[in-house]
């Protein structure tokens, strides 16, 4: 083999960089996010898989809805609930804690919403 | 035929995965097996490759020079095109790996009417390379948010910037949006130009598709099918800790996507992908063309093997020489040339 100086280093850099996941995370302790559900409610507006994996596109369009097509400002769900197509008034009726329930699996996977540049956070009660 | 074979070839994987993902432990072997398989195959191949590469003497300085040699002090060099110092190698080379630069030279040749031929710049395919290539390694660093947590904070950033125009939720990525224009200018420009697509082998057509594939079970997932992201954190995450677990409702375009990116990996080191290792180890591009400089002593000669010039050959073989009336360059001496007759 030629160039050992040059090429043995250059392949271990390479495969520090590719095993780079496998290194950093030895340190951590992990843990998945277990949001809190809320007590008193056992159903959300639609069932639970479709809530994990499309609640963002909902949001998305009850505010195209209500703020740009003028549509309804209520909702019904499958077991015949009436709830408010709000964030702050419909989801946070429900999901009151922001930190213990948007933030859990938000941080957890690096997505910031811009929600909240508008939104206001609810206050605990102090 | 050549593209077909390479889009049957992609589409057999993907219906591969969408099988496997069906059949019960299907999804456990494709998510917590193959990507093991695959990674250790990448690396071992290439470092393998690479291995094999400089096992090959290059005794030889043979970089192209496209640009003035180092030559008279009142003659300007050019000392990227034809770099004589080992800074203008790197310098060439930071450039080329960085910048494409080797594309951004590239030309068109064309016939007009006379006929006359003519040489015109041509930078599209160094546009959409480095658009691709560039694209490719934002989203390759975006998924770190998939395998490290706490999450690396580039991440942030990059997602932050990506993201900018917030359009729809969840946020439409450009790099997405650019890396599939790309990659299909790519494609599209090996069918459409004659030259080219003769030239093009099932080889050429296969890592494109199988992209694009990959871009596209992506986009899918993340726009339109939309998947678990939580569950598949747990899975990826896992993966890179060594403990990988299936939890909740994964959906089957993730495993198609995982079986394709998996298929890449295993594809990588035996294909001509290996020009991530290859442009460094270019002799062509990597060497310093400083022949006139320096003398090159070839590694792997005999150090038996005494230089013979040709002074000394004649010497040896003059009387010989002489007998099958060769020229020589110096005549016999008198005395010994009568005793040979």
């Amino acid at each position: 083999m030629y160039g050992k100086g040059r090429i043995i280093p250059a392949l271990l850099i390479f495969l520090g960089l590719m095993t780079f996941p496998l290194w950093y995370n030895a340190g951590f302790a992990h843990q998945a996010p277990k949001p809190e559900k809320p007590a008193e409610y056992k159903e959300c507006v639609r069932p639970t898989q479709e809530m994990r994996t499309s609640h963002m596109v909902m949001l998305n369009q009850w505010r195209d809805d209500i703020l740009r097509e003028d549509g309804a400002r209520k909702g019904v769900t499958a077991d015949g609930t009436e709830y408010v197509r709000s964030l702050q008034n419909g989801c946070m009726h429900c999901h009151a804690n922001k930190k213990k329930f948007c933030d859990t699996c938000h941080t957890y996977t690096a997505v910031k919403p811009y929600c909240w540049d508008c939104h206001l956070e609810p206050k605990e009660a102090m | 035929m050549r593209v077909l074979k390479a889009l049957i070839a992609v589409l057999a994987l993907v219906v591969i995965a969408l099988v496997a993902a069906q059949v019960p432990g299907g999804q456990s072997l494709l998510g917590r097996v193959l990507p093991y398989v695959a990674f250790a195959i990448f690396l071992g191949g290439f470092v393998q490759r690479v291995v094999y590469w400089a096992k090959s003497p290059v005794p030889f300085r043979i970089p192209t020079t496209c640009g003035q040699a180092n030559s008279l002090p009142w003659i300007q060099q050019n000392k990227l095109d034809c770099p004589s110092t080992k800074a203008g190698v790197v310098g060439r080379m930071v450039l080329e790996v960085l910048l494409f630069r080797s594309l951004f030279r590239n030309t068109q040749a064309e016939v007009q009417q006379g006929p006359r031929l003519i040489y015109g710049s041509s930078k599209w395919l160094w546009l959409f390379a480095l658009l691709f290539h560039y694209t490719f390694l934002v989203i390759v660093l975006r998924h770190m948010r998939l395998f490290t947590d706490p999450i690396v904070p580039f991440v942030h950033s990059l997602e932050f910037f990506d993201g900018l125009f917030q359009v729809g939720a969840p946020v439409l990525y450009q790099s997405d949006l650019i890396f599939m224009g790309a990659i299909t200018f790519l494609f599209v420009r090996r069918l459409v130009l004659n030259n080219i697509r003769y030239i093009s082998l099932p080889a050429d057509y296969f890592p494109l598709f199988l992209i694009f594939g990959i871009g596209l079970t992506g986009i899918l997932m993340r726009y339109f099918l939309r998947v678990d992201v939580v569950a598949i954190k747990q899975l990826t995450l896992g993966l890179v800790t060594f403990s990988p677990v299936i939890n909740g409702q994964i959906g089957t375009i993730f495993f198609v996507h995982l079986f394709l990116v998996c298929a890449l990996m295993v594809y990588f080191p035996f294909s001509k992908l290996m020009h991530l290792g290859g442009v460094f180890m270019s002799p062509t591009r990597n060497m310093a063309n400083n022949s006139r400089m320096v003398r090159h002593v070839n590694p792997w000669n005999d150090p038996n093997i005494k230089p013979h010039s040709y002074a000394s050959y004649e010497d040896e073989f003059r009387e010989f020489m002489v007998d099958a009336g060769l020229p020589v360059e110096k005549e016999m001496p008198a005395a010994q040339e009568k005793s040979a007759e």
